[in-house]
């Protein structure tokens, strides 16, 4: 394995591992919100995390480069703040969490929904204010979802193509991730870097979807 | 309270074994079509704009139609050496059309040079570069170029060797944003997320969003000579020849011509 295909794994999992640490605070509040609140809300909110799930990553990828390009919606603001976005590791980590967020959250709002209520009840009962309550209780019970949520999540980042190469690009050391990477491999007749970025990818999905599995099947 | 119709399900079950591998019987019917087409044509997509109506122009004269397939021209060259069922190849440069040749993919006779293209800098409408170019690329201001991926789209390849030759290369390197066509890199210009961008004249020409801020002088880069072949394993080599031939004569050289392109002398009649 050569050194350029150490740094590009290197990059991968550093960038997936960040994106996977951004998503889970957003992803454990909303999955602990759609399991508890009752508001119309949920069903609105619920559809919207799920969209990237289901869009074309294309698409999303686009509609992100519309959102933070220079001349997108909040390119503006961004410009004005002084940090680039576009073609950067940022760009990267944003385009993953918002394909990794859905998977988060859905497996995290099974680990909430597990018949926990009446623990947390009980905690209520006894003077615990809700963060207490969320704490000490309902995130402990659910923490083999929350965790297969993690993992899934990081799965999810680490192969994430479509929405990065739109709006990261594919830039060495900086945002060419193993899939970006394989793609440009293939497209100039680098058959063999491919291949050994294609064999590193089998085994950390194998390994995540093993775990994952575990989690879940012990957690019930 | 009616049930649902039992005969939609087995409608679309009917459908599907119709539709086996290799043949569907509610396909397309090509037979329509004047005989020996369709002539599948894979070409570079820097060519998008000009080749269009000259294959619309050769199908005007009675002849048949012609798919175009545009992308990069060393994505298209791998597809044809996987087998993709192409006709006529035209490359942005000799190296993708070589690898066709030594692969067998492609006859040495039947490849002619066919146009030659320049290289322009662009940058977003209204963003102009403050400083001289080209070595205001190298200025802190720039922060991103879009281009070509200078490993093995042709257009990079182009502009990685005339910064290289401009003592460039160094100072712009980390700051490229390599894309898959010459197309994507203009659109991340004409989006403004790119400051600037290396692409070709033909395409920069006549795109509203982006400005040419410099053009390479044609000494200073290697020659963009764009060949055109037809692939052997063609099911209809002599309509594809008399396409290559088509694309030399007058009405096909004018549109060229028009488009930005030096069209070059070699009507040699096969």
């Amino acid at each position: 394995m050569t050194g350029e295909l150490l740094g590009i794994i290197q990059l991968t999992v550093l960038v997936a591992l960040a994106a996977t640490l951004v998503m889970l605070p957003p992803g454990v509040a909303l999955a602990w919100w759609l399991a508890r609140s009752r508001s119309p809300l949920t069903s609105i909110v619920e559809t919207l995390v799920t969209l990237p799930l289901v869009l074309p990553p294309v698409a999303t990828g686009y509609l992100l480069l519309r959102l933070l390009g220079r001349r997108g919606l909040l390119g503006g603001v961004i410009d004005r703040i002084g940090v680039d976005v576009i073609f950067t590791w940022r760009a990267l980590v944003i385009a993953m969490v918002v394909m990794g967020l859905p998977l988060v959250v859905r497996a995290a709002r099974a680990g909430f929904e597990q018949g926990t209520r009446r623990f947390e009840q009980m905690a209520e009962t006894l003077g615990a204010g809700p963060l207490r309550v969320f704490f000490t209780i309902s995130l402990p019970l659910a923490r083999r979802s929350v965790l297969a949520g993690a993992l899934l999540g990081f799965s999810r980042a680490l192969g994430e193509f479509g929405a990065s190469i739109v709006v990261a690009g594919s830039i060495p050391g900086e945002t060419r991730t193993v899939s970006l990477a394989m793609y440009g491999f293939l497209e100039t007749g680098r058959d063999g870097d491919a291949m050994r970025l294609v064999a590193v990818s089998l085994v950390i999905a194998l390994a995540a979807v093993w775990l994952s599995n575990r989690l879940v099947r012990e957690g019930a | 309270m009616r049930s649902r119709p039992l005969w939609a399900p087995l409608l679309v079950a009917g459908l599907t074994v119709a539709c086996g591998p290799g043949a569907c019987a509610f396909g397309v019917d090509h037979s329509a079509q004047p005989p020996g087409g369709p002539l599948r044509v894979s070409a570079a997509v820097s060519l998008t704009d000009a080749l269009t109506p000259v294959a619309r122009k050769w199908e005007a004269v009675g002849n048949v139609h012609v798919e175009l397939n545009f992308a990069a021209s060393n994505v298209l060259a791998r597809q044809i050496l996987e087998g993709a069922p192409v006709d006529v190849f035209i490359s942005a440069d000799e190296a993708q059309m070589n690898r066709l040749v030594e692969a067998g993919a492609a006859g040495r006779a039947d490849v002619t040079p066919l146009l030659t293209n320049q290289l322009v800098v662009v940058t977003p409408a209204g963003r102009p570069l403050s400083g001289t170019l080209p070595s205001a690329l190298a200025d802190a201001a720039v922060k991103r170029i879009a281009m070509g991926d200078p490993q093995g789209v042709p257009a990079g390849v182009y502009a990685k060797a005339w910064l290289e030759s401009a003592g460039l290369w160094r100072q712009v390197e980390p700051k490229i944003v390599p894309s898959n066509s010459v197309r994507a890199a203009l659109a991340a210009v004409d989006s403004a997320n790119a400051d600037a961008g290396i692409v070709y004249g033909t395409d920069a020409k006549g795109h509203a969003g982006v400005t040419i801020a410099y053009e390479v002088p044609l000494a200073d880069a290697p020659p963009i000579v764009y060949p055109v072949g037809v692939i052997a394993k063609s099911p209809h080599p002599d309509l594809a020849r008399l396409f290559v031939a088509y694309l030399q004569t007058t009405p096909a050289r004018t549109v060229f011509a028009d488009a930005g392109f030096v069209v070059h002398d070699t009507a040699n009649a096969r």
